[in-house]
């Protein structure tokens, strides 16, 4: 049988291709949900932020459902939207995504996961793909979320996105350093 | 019932800690990484079907007015999984530096010249068989700084996302036997015995006389469990 290909770094350069694929607004006009701006801030192990890095998102609609064959239970596809964003970092290390409030998706085992987005992390300097969530703070489903409640209680707000004075959804992403974000293993 | 994706090979990835690559340290995660069970977020994921393609994307020598100075290649492959099984309509994208080691980016600095006809980007859509073709120039080796007289032995970056969010992958395609593959922290960062699956494999029968000589390089993706397994 073949044998998987090893992960290389993004490097610093892939601005020329992947300028062409940028996909900041997931959520075109007449898309069902509650719009939404997220703004993902990439950091080192410092905490400087990483002006070089690229964020790609991944999510179901508003009424929980992913666009992709996987997902065949009964819940309304939106035209327009796929979930999937990317946006390579600016120099103050941030990324703005449109879009709109993802909806519960099942968890294998019984119940439901509350509303997430899922991150993929490039950047030089990385060797692999980093991965995690981003949650929506205050969210009452938040409470029962079967991933949240593999992650240390003190180390939870590492995944949970604040809402600005302006009604943006920010999180901040430390790479490492004492506020790592925890990242999962997919 | 869902079936799993294999969970990622232990021994087939670098370390993101891998310090004779300088930038790893202060970018590096220390704390491990949780071991989710897959869900749908995890087993759904971009497949881009509604991207539109030019006609030219694939055919990087074809991208600017006049052509690219160095030497014409053909890299062609297959995106597979684990199993053997094609990864059909798989998306690859591609980019690189011009002959002379030089990116078309701003932030590239080395002294080398731009070449106005050459981009460097590409992209494609595998076939139902999973193959892929791009016709490009060779990319020629750069000096990085990373330590004392530093250079990255020649690659094309590849990037696939595969059936599923668990599957995304970005790697580098390096050439057949390149001297300086032996010095580069980069590509010694993946354990012996898989790092050698990132060399291509010079393919005479694909070369076209005349006109080409053409490079095989198979991208193989997470696969899946053939069994199915609950949760």
């Amino acid at each position: 049988m073949p044998q998987v290909t090893p992960s290389q770094t993004i490097g610093p350069f892939y601005w020329g291709t992947v300028v062409k694929a940028y996909r900041a607004d997931l959520a075109p006009p007449g898309v069902a949900g509650e719009r939404l701006s997220v703004v993902l801030t990439l950091h080192d192990v410092q905490g400087a932020v990483v002006p070089d890095g690229l964020f790609e998102i991944w999510q179901a609609n508003s009424h929980g459902r992913y666009n992709h064959p996987e997902d065949r239970r009964n819940l309304p596809l939106d035209a327009g939207f796929e979930g999937y964003g990317r946006a390579s970092t600016f120099t103050d290390g941030s990324s703005t995504f449109t879009t709109v409030k993802p909806g519960r998706v099942p968890w294998p085992a019984g119940g439901m996961q509350a509303p997430h987005i899922n991150v993929s992390i490039f950047a030089r300097g990385l060797l692999n793909r980093v991965a995690t969530r981003m949650y929506f703070d205050g969210d009452p489903a938040n409470a029962e979320d079967p991933v949240l409640k593999m992650v240390d209680p003190a180390r939870r707000p590492t995944l949970l996105a604040k809402k600005d004075g302006k009604g943006a959804w920010r999180l901040p992403i430390h790479l490492g350093g004492p506020n790592e974000t925890v990242f999962f293993d997919i | 019932m869902t079936q799993d994706l294999y969970r990622r090979s232990d021994g087939a990835h670098p370390a993101n800690l891998s310090p004779e690559y300088k930038s790893t340290p202060g970018r590096a995660p220390r704390q491990p990484a949780i071991v989710l069970p897959h869900t749908l977020s995890e087993i759904t994921g971009p497949l881009l079907e509604t991207e539109r393609l030019d006609a030219l994307e694939n055919d990087l020598t074809k991208q600017r007015s006049g052509e690219p100075l160095g030497e014409r290649i053909v890299v062609h492959g297959r995106v597979l999984d684990e199993n053997g099984k094609a990864v059909p309509k798989a998306m690859v994208e591609i980019w690189q530096c011009n002959a002379a080691g030089r990116y078309h980016h701003p932030g590239d600095q080395h002294d080398a010249p731009l070449d106005p006809n050459f981009y460097g980007g590409g992209r494609v859509r595998a076939d139902e068989d999973g193959r892929y073709q791009f016709i490009t120039i060779k990319p020629g080796a750069y000096p990085w700084k990373n330590h004392h007289n530093a250079w990255r032995p020649a690659h094309i970056h590849f990037s696939l996302f595969g059936p599923a969010f668990a599957t995304r992958l970005i790697t580098q395609m390096y050439f057949p036997q390149d001297p300086l593959l032996a010095f580069d922290p980069i590509y010694n960062a993946v354990p012996a015995g898989a790092r050698e699956r990132l060399q291509a494999a010079f393919d005479m029968e694909s070369t076209r006389p005349e006109w080409a000589l053409a490079y095989k390089f198979d991208i193989v993706l997470r696969g899946r469990n053939a069994t199915p397994l609950e949760n």
